[in-house]
């Protein structure tokens, strides 16, 4: 079994930022992450501004201190992907050294550039970490919907949570019963060559495959049997109180006075 | 050759209505396979059925047939009504909602998010409106013990609960027949002896496949036996589960 709680360790929380509705967290977040992309360069300040923001998220959330920025260390190699700006931009040549046949010179428009990518990449990751730890995934799927989501694109989030535990339990059996039966002589090597072992674990990906496959169209059938026809109908478990529309404006007029920060700054 | 066995015929007189009957089905798998060869049967409103059988008797492929899950025959031939309704594709959605049908494994019946999402699932999709669906689940997770998981992943629930929600599920389309397959199997003894109570305890029409035969003499008075895809034989429980040769010759006796 996998360690859901591992998932949602802090989902059950009753602070402010858990009672919240979720399309107010959810509009906030997007926001939150669309605001970073359009600071400047070198907009330290704001960028300071955003983390004091998203700590005061986190606090309100009563999340232990520095939780959020262990999590989203996760996400850190993706950001390596610009590490490319440091030699393409134009500007004062700080650093350089010689691959091959190429000089490759750091420059310091292309450093500015970088460190920017990489403090926008890390605050949004977080605010989204601080969205899916405080929000349950059944909540945050009525909040898209309520969003104009496609139901369609909704539906299938959905299904990947439900099943992605049951499929992980599928797959670590199939490898469990591999396990039991790979067993060593007692004297030499077990298992075959890498072909064979190769072509064992092929298989097994097969039949993952074919199960999952399987599985859907017994899951379709329920559905069609419970009157599914189509078009997949919820309900609307959340209202707007006074509260979700003072805590959502309070949250949008801190990003616009950080844009402002920001702009001034530049 | 299935062996056949001769049973009374039931009394054709004052025979009430039947909520459930088949007459003469047959079906193909695409692969070739013929899982059914000339099934007919019929349920009274009321009664409670077991129907038994070895593996690959056709029994699931004969529950599917009662909700319309395998299509309708080529030749336009309607051989299924459930409630006064022919099986056809326009009654579909009406015949869905009659017939509960509760799958042998929860992890195909619960699909949903949140344990109210799938009670709330039928109703919903029956086009009731949302008071009246939030009153159907309250009432259904009440009356199979559950209210207190209402808002949880059906994942986190153990297997005696699963099934309890997936009755639930089912229940809250007010359906008059309960078709279950295997609805003990995997349960420990504890949890199976609490789901053969609620079981007992519900007014439906009722066709259990099982291959628990103590629950089929606990729960349910009448037998049909199935094999190779037909019906062998149909009557009292406690008469044709004494029966030895019948019981041994379609794989039954333990």
């Amino acid at each position: 079994m996998l360690p859901t709680a591992a998932f949602d360790r802090y989902l059950h929380g009753e602070s402010l930022i858990h009672r919240l509705d979720p399309r107010v967290k959810l509009v906030v977040t997007m926001l939150f992450i669309v605001s970073n992309l359009l600071l400047p360069d070198g907009a330290w300040l704001a960028f300071l501004a955003a983390g004091g923001f998203l700590l005061l998220g986190a606090r309100l959330a009563h999340l232990p201190p520095g939780y959020l920025l262990r999590r989203s260390v996760l996400a850190l190699p993706f950001a390596l992907a610009a590490v490319t700006v440091l030699f393409s931009q134009t500007g004062q040549p700080l650093w350089a050294f010689r691959l091959g046949a190429w000089t490759l010179a750091v420059s310091d428009a292309g450093l500015l550039r970088f460190a920017s990518i990489l403090a926008r990449s890390l605050l949004s990751v977080q605010m989204a970490i601080l969205l899916t730890v405080t929000t349950s995934f059944p909540d945050l799927m009525h909040g898209l919907r309520h969003l104009r989501v496609p139901g369609v694109l909704v539906a299938i989030i959905g299904f990947m949570y439900r099943y992605l535990f049951v499929l992980a339990d599928e797959a670590s059996r199939l490898l469990r019963a591999r396990a039991a039966r790979s067993a060593a002589p007692a004297a030499g090597q077990a298992g075959g060559s890498v072909i064979w072992r190769a072509r064992v674990a092929g298989s097994m990906v097969g039949q993952l495959f074919l199960r999952s496959y399987e599985r859907n169209e017994r899951v379709y059938n329920a559905m069609l049997a419970r009157g599914y026809r189509g078009q997949l109908l919820t309900m609307n478990p959340h209202v707007m109180t006074a509260r979700d529309w003072l805590a959502g404006l309070a949250a949008v007029l801190l990003l616009a006075a950080i844009q402002l920060a920001g702009r001034l700054a530049a | 050759m299935p062996v056949q066995h001769l049973q009374p015929a039931p009394a054709t007189t004052a025979e009430p209505e039947p909520t459930l009957a088949v007459r003469d089905l047959h079906f193909t798998y695409p692969d070739g396979t013929a899982a059914l060869r000339g099934v007919s049967l019929s349920v009274a409103a009321g009664e409670k059925v077991a129907l038994v059988g070895p593996n690959g008797a056709g029994k699931s492929t004969l529950m599917l047939h009662l909700n319309g899950l395998l299509g309708e025959p080529q030749d336009g031939s309607a051989p299924i009504t459930v409630a006064g309704l022919p099986v056809t594709r326009p009654n579909l959605p009406l015949i869905r909602a009659r017939v509960g049908m509760v799958f042998q494994n929860p992890d195909d019946q619960l699909f949903s998010p949140t344990v109210f999402d799938d009670v709330a699932f039928g109703p919903l999709h029956m086009g009731l409106p949302e008071a009246e669906v939030r009153e159907r689940v309250a009432r259904d997770l009440a009356l199979v013990g559950m209210s207190e998981v209402a808002g949880r992943m059906s994942h986190h629930l153990s297997l005696g609960q699963k099934k309890r929600v997936s009755i639930a599920t089912v229940l809250s389309m007010d359906p008059e027949i309960l078709v279950l397959d295997e609805p003990s199997a995997g349960l420990d003894p504890r949890a199976r002896r609490s789901l053969i109570a609620l079981l007992a305890e519900l007014p439906q029409t009722m066709l259990v496949a099982s291959h628990d035969l103590q629950l089929v003499r606990q729960l349910l008075p009448r037998t049909i036996v199935m094999d190779e895809g037909r019906v062998v034989a149909d009557g009292p429980t406690s008469t044709l589960l004494a029966d030895t040769d019948l019981l041994e010759a379609h794989g039954l006796a333990g």
